[in-house]
Order: C-alpha cells, then sequence, then structure tokens
C-alpha cells in the first residue's frame, strides 16, 4: 500500500516543503514516515518511495545504507541507544551501559526476550552536559533521556512496557 | 552581564512569542525589512567583526557578501547539524531562545534576498525540530514570516528539514547534499555555496549560534558588538564545557576570557579534587594540549588559542584529568572518526580504517612502540589530502596525543 493512500496529508505536506523539480529532498521525511510503524523501512515501502520521487530504489537503498537512524531489519520496538562518546565516557558512559546491559540480560545490539528494547551504543548525541543519557527510536519519534541513572532506566522500560513512553 | 545569546537565563519563557516580543523581539527584523536596503543589513553584520560559530570562525557579513547575484532564486540554510563530542550549544539556543534564532535567521535571508530558507538539524533533534515547527508557525500567524512582511513586497518562508544521524552532514556541502536527498558526502570545492549551494544556487549556510548573534547586532549596531570580545574575536561566545568538571555546561562569555576562569569559576573546578591534565578546546576534533598555569590564564579567542598549539574552533571545551591515559582519549576519538567517514575520499576512509585499528591496539596493551610510530606515520600522512575537515581534523588528538603526551603510550605499550 503506497504512503500516499496511507498517508496523504503528510506525503503532502512533505513534498511542499520542496521545489517540485527537486522532489527528491522529500526522500528523507519520507522514509521517516515509512519506518514509523514497523521500526524500520520494508522492500515495498523502498519501492514507493522510489516511485513517488522518480529515483530508483538503488537510490533509497543508498540513503538507508548511509545514515544510522534509518533501518532496513526489524528490531525491538524500541531501540535505545546510548552515547559512549569520549565527553560521556569521561562521566561514566560506558559503565553505565555495562551495567544496563547486565540489567537487562542482554548484550549491546541484541534485544529483550519480550522484544520491547534494542540496546545499542551510538555516536555523539550532543548532551555531554547531561550524561549518561540515551535516546529512545520508537513509534512515537525520537527522545532524549538525560541524567539517566540503572535504576531511572528500568523504570523507563517499565514505562514503555505499560504502552507509556514517559520517565516517572 | 546579561547574556546577549542565552537570553532565556535572564528573562522567563523567552521562548513565548509575546514574551519575546516585549523585550525588543522582531524590532530589529521590522527595521531592516522597512528601512534599511538588503546590502545595509550585510554591512552592519560586516563592520560587527562576527565570525561564524560553526568552528571555522569565517567572517560572517564577508560570506554574506559572496552571495551570487547573477543566478536566482537564492537560499539560506541553517546548520543546525551539532554532532561533534563536546558540542552542545545549539540545541539549548533552539529550544530556549528560539525566537532570536529564528529572527537572526530571517535577517540573513533578507540580507541576501532569499525567500526560502531550511533548517538543517541532526536527525536525533525529532523533538526540537517539532518545537521550531511549532515556533514557526506562531510567527507566521503573527506576520513575522509568510507573505509581504510588514506590508513590504518582501516574502519568507522557513521550513525545518531532519538529517537522520551523521556527523559529517555538518559540514556544509555534505548538508546541502544530504537536503537534496543523497548520501550526505561533501562535495569538491570550489565553487563554494555562495556561487553554487543548494540545488545547485546561490546559498548561504551558518551555524544557529552566528544567527542568534544578528539581531542585536542589527539592534545595538556594530560598534556595541565590536566593543565585547577581544580585537580579532568581537562579541560573545557560548563556551561548552565538558568532561572532569564538577559543572558542565553552556557558558556564555566574551571572547578573551581565560580558560581558568571558564573551568574554575563556571565549571567549579575538577572532579574529586583532581588536577587537569589536558584539554581539547574545539571537542574531538581538537588538538590536546597539555595544560599548565601558562594554558589555563591563555585568553579564550581564535587568535590566543593557536598560540597555545590549538584552534577554538567551536569552543566545546573538554577536559581531561590526571587520571585519564591519552591512548584511551585517542582511542574514543578515532572509534568516531572511522564510524563518521563519509567514504567519499580514500586517505580519511583508509587512514581511519588504520587509525582505529591500531590505537584499539595500543589501547588493549597489544600493541607495540611501533605500532605508535605508525599510528602517527598513518596520522601525518593524511594530514593535507582529504576532501573535508572531518578527515583533515580527526588526525589531530592523534598527531597531538602522541607527541605531546609520550609517556602515556610508552605505558600503554608496556602493559
Amino acid at each position: 500500500m503506497s504512503l500516499e493512500k496511507t498517508h496523504p496529508k503528510e506525503v503532502k505536506q512533505i513534498l511542499s516543503k520542496y521545489p517540485p523539480e527537486h522532489k527528491r529532498s522529500a526522500v528523507m521525511p519520507l522514509l521517516y514516515l515509512a519506518q514509523r510503524e514497523e521500526g524500520y523501512v520494508t522492500k515495498d515501502a523502498m519501492k514507493d518511495i522510489a516511485q513517488i520521487l522518480d529515483i530508483t530504489e538503488t537510490d533509497v537503498a543508498s540513503i538507508i545504507g548511509f545514515y544510522t537512524l534509518y533501518h532496513d531489519k526489524k528490531a525491538g520496538k524500541y531501540r535505545m541507544q546510548i552515547c559512549t562518546d569520549l565527553p560521556c565516557a569521561l562521566r561514566g558512559a560506558d559503565e553505565f551501559l555495562d551495567n544496563l546491559c547486565s540489567n537487562l540480560g542482554v548484550k549491546v545490539g541484541e534485544t529483550t526476550e519480550d522484544g520491547l528494547v534494542t540496546l545499542e551504543a551510538v555516536m555523539c548525541l550532543a548532551a555531554c552536559d547531561r550524561t549518561p543519557m540515551f535516546q529512545t527510536q520508537g513509534p512515537d519519534g525520537i527522545k532524549y533521556h538525560e541524567y539517566m541513572t540503572v535504576d531511572r532506566t528500568m523504570e523507563l522500560i517499565d514505562a514503555l512496557k505499560r504502552g507509556n513512553g514517559e520517565e516517572k | 552581564m546579561e547574556h546577549i545569546l542565552l537570553r532565556h537565563r535572564d528573562i522567563p519563557d523567552i521562548k513565548n512569542l509575546n514574551v519575546y516580543k516585549k523585550n525588543g523581539g522582531f524590532a530589529a527584523l521590522k527595521k531592516a525589512v522597512t528601512k534599511m536596503k538588503p546590502t545595509d543589513v550585510t554591512e552592519v553584520v560586516k563592520n560587527s567583526g562576527l565570525r561564524g560559530r560553526g568552528g571555522a570562525g569565517f567572517p560572517t557579513g564577508m560570506k554574506w557578501s559572496f552571495i551570487d547575484n547573477k543566478n536566482w532564486p537564492h537560499y539560506v540554510v541553517a546548520n543546525a547539524d551539532e554532532s561533534e563530542p563536546g558540542t552542545f550549544k545549539d540545541r539549548e539556543i533552539m529550544e530556549e531562545n528560539p525566537f532570536q534564532f529564528l529572527e537572526g535567521l530571517a535577517l540573513a535571508c533578507y540580507a541576501v534576498s532569499a525567500n526560502v530558507a531550511y533548517i538543517y538539524l541532526r536527525g536525533e533533534f525529532w523533538q526540537v525540530a517539532a518545537f521550531l515547527d511549532e515556533k514557526i508557525a506562531e510567527m507566521e500567524e503573527a506576520g513575522f514570516l509568510g507573505d509581504n512582511l510588514f506590508g513590504t513586497d518582501y516574502s519568507l518562508k522557513i521550513y525545518t528539514h531532519l538529517g537522520a544521524g551523521a556527523y559529517i552532514c555538518g559540514e556544509e556541502t555534505a548538508l546541502l547534499e544530504s537536503l537534496e536527498g543523497k548520501r550526505g558526502q561533501p562535495r569538491v570545492r570550489p565553487p563554494f555555496p555562495p556561487s553554487y549551494g543548494l540545488y545547485g544556487k546561490p546559498t548561504i549556510i551558518n551555524n544557529v549560534e552566528t544567527f542568534t548573534n544578528v539581531p542585536p547586532i542589527l539592534t545595538n549596531g556594530a560598534d556595541w558588538y565590536k566593543s565585547i570580545g577581544t580585537a580579532d574575536s568581537a562579541g560573545v561566545k557560548i563556551f561548552s564545557l565538558s568532561g572532569r568538571v564538577r559543572k558542565p555546561g553552556n557558558y556564555e562569555l566574551p571572547f578573551g576570557a581565560t580558560f581558568r576562569h571558564l573551568i574554575y569559576e563556571h565549571g567549579m573546578g575538577i572532579q574529586d579534587g583532581r588536577s587537569v591534565k589536558a584539554i581539547m578546546p574545539a571537542g574531538a576534533s581538537s588538538s590536546l594540549i597539555v595544560v599548565d598555569d601558562k594554558v589555563l590564564d591563555t585568553p579564550m579567542d581564535y587568535a590566543s588559542v593557536r598560540t597555545i598549539g590549538g584552534d577554538l574552533g567551536s569552543a566545546s571545551v573538554i577536559v581531561l584529568d590526571d587520571t585519564v591515559d591519552i591512548d584511551w582519549v585517542i582511542n574514543k576519538t578515532i572509534h568516531f572518526f572511522k564510524h563518521e567517514s563519509c567514504g567519499k575520499c580514500t586517505p580519511c576512509r583508509e587512514g581511519n580504517y588504520w587509525m582505529r585499528h591500531l590505537t584499539e591496539r595500543i589501547h588493549s596493551g597489544g600493541g607495540s612502540t611501533g605500532d605508535v610510530d605508525l599510528l602517527l606515520n598513518v596520522a601525518k600522512q593524511m594530514q593535507g589530502k582529504c576532501l573535508c575537515a572531518l578527515g583533515e581534523f580527526s588526525t589531530m588528538a592523534v598527531v597531538t596525543g602522541i607527541e605531546r603526551f609520550p609517556q602515556d603510550f610508552k605505558k600503554a605499550v608496556k602493559a
């Protein structure tokens, strides 16, 4: 099913931002739209976006492969992406990630048994003064969680289980 | 001193349009659009001495004056892709003082006769983009954006555009490629964006902090701005302080304040009573500077930081204390650059791969003195050969780390 049929308003609004002769610019917002529900971009969605923008499927795939926030494989409902770059690591981010792995019983890159959370270590998230921190990428977009502890993170995961993305 | 950029710290709720307006908001835009020629706006910015705050420090007014008036339409793009370890100032501006940034962006558009602007935000700033969309809509509703501004024939639209997690998209030509819907890989320059930018049209790209300086400059005049800071570095800067200080954060100070002032007055000194071993004054792409009293008393401006063997860049000061091993630091930074190399040019793609291989081996205790020599050799071979600053500056911590902290590498290869 085409995005133009399932999300006509959003597609129209996205395309309206760019000159009609340069509609290829809409590929990134359309990819976010396509992966919103499943958490990854399906082959059908790639084809669909290529058709909407008059570009090849290879062009679309090359965008997915280049940028870290697009995914072509299913993972947990939420990706929990922990920044472990230098400033965060100087304030304990590596230890935070290790402790989180132990608590969740997964390694980096793995998904919890219930399919809720995939734990990932990512590059700089531009919140070096509020670390340990991570972002969650899920059906409701991308959210930052700052000044985190393992306890607060486990509370957040409980909230996500209950279908409530807010921290206590 | 009152804040010029982080005004939300003095004026509660300045992100509310009416509060911003009551505190002088949009007066500069109205004055420019109704009483000034576009080139007059550029002239004021040029005379103020404002330099780009994204890292390169290029004179802003001069950049605007390069816009090619033989080719139309013109575009302005705000670079809100801050992604380098150590940088975190633009998000605070956009979240807390959004209208001043948007007014500055609108002024830049008027100055170069652009009717469309894009704000390119890193994809992780999803919530910030949604917030800015709301603020843009409020400005349109209030008549500060849209058609026939202030009853003139000047019209302006501003759109947000989200990237998707690629540090290289902070490089201006890679950003343009990305905005055009391609992989974010730098273009060969020249031509530069003021003559060949978005969709091949003349385009001005500046950092969020740069635009945010513009409304107070238009309001108070170029001389007022030049009276703040130092001779070569006019005005104020947001210094982002991170690492092993007790109070990391964004601190807005005039250029010329010292590292000691930043670290000990604002950052409240070093955690656990330790001492400073090194600083990186411009994020992960910085040189590592051995800290002594002379360094601590060095004024933070573009010229002075060069005298101590570094560059001010985006003024993202990472502090390392005496417990930190430099071989670990460069392993961390090279992990970042290897991951973020776009792969377009061979020196960066291959060089960072090999540097990561070597820094990992050295840091994990499996390296030799030959590995350290080879690492330095690889880094130096990359210098001057990369297509863009990502590759060039990925080598800075490696070269200065090995040359200035040899004891850390001796220890690492013995371990």
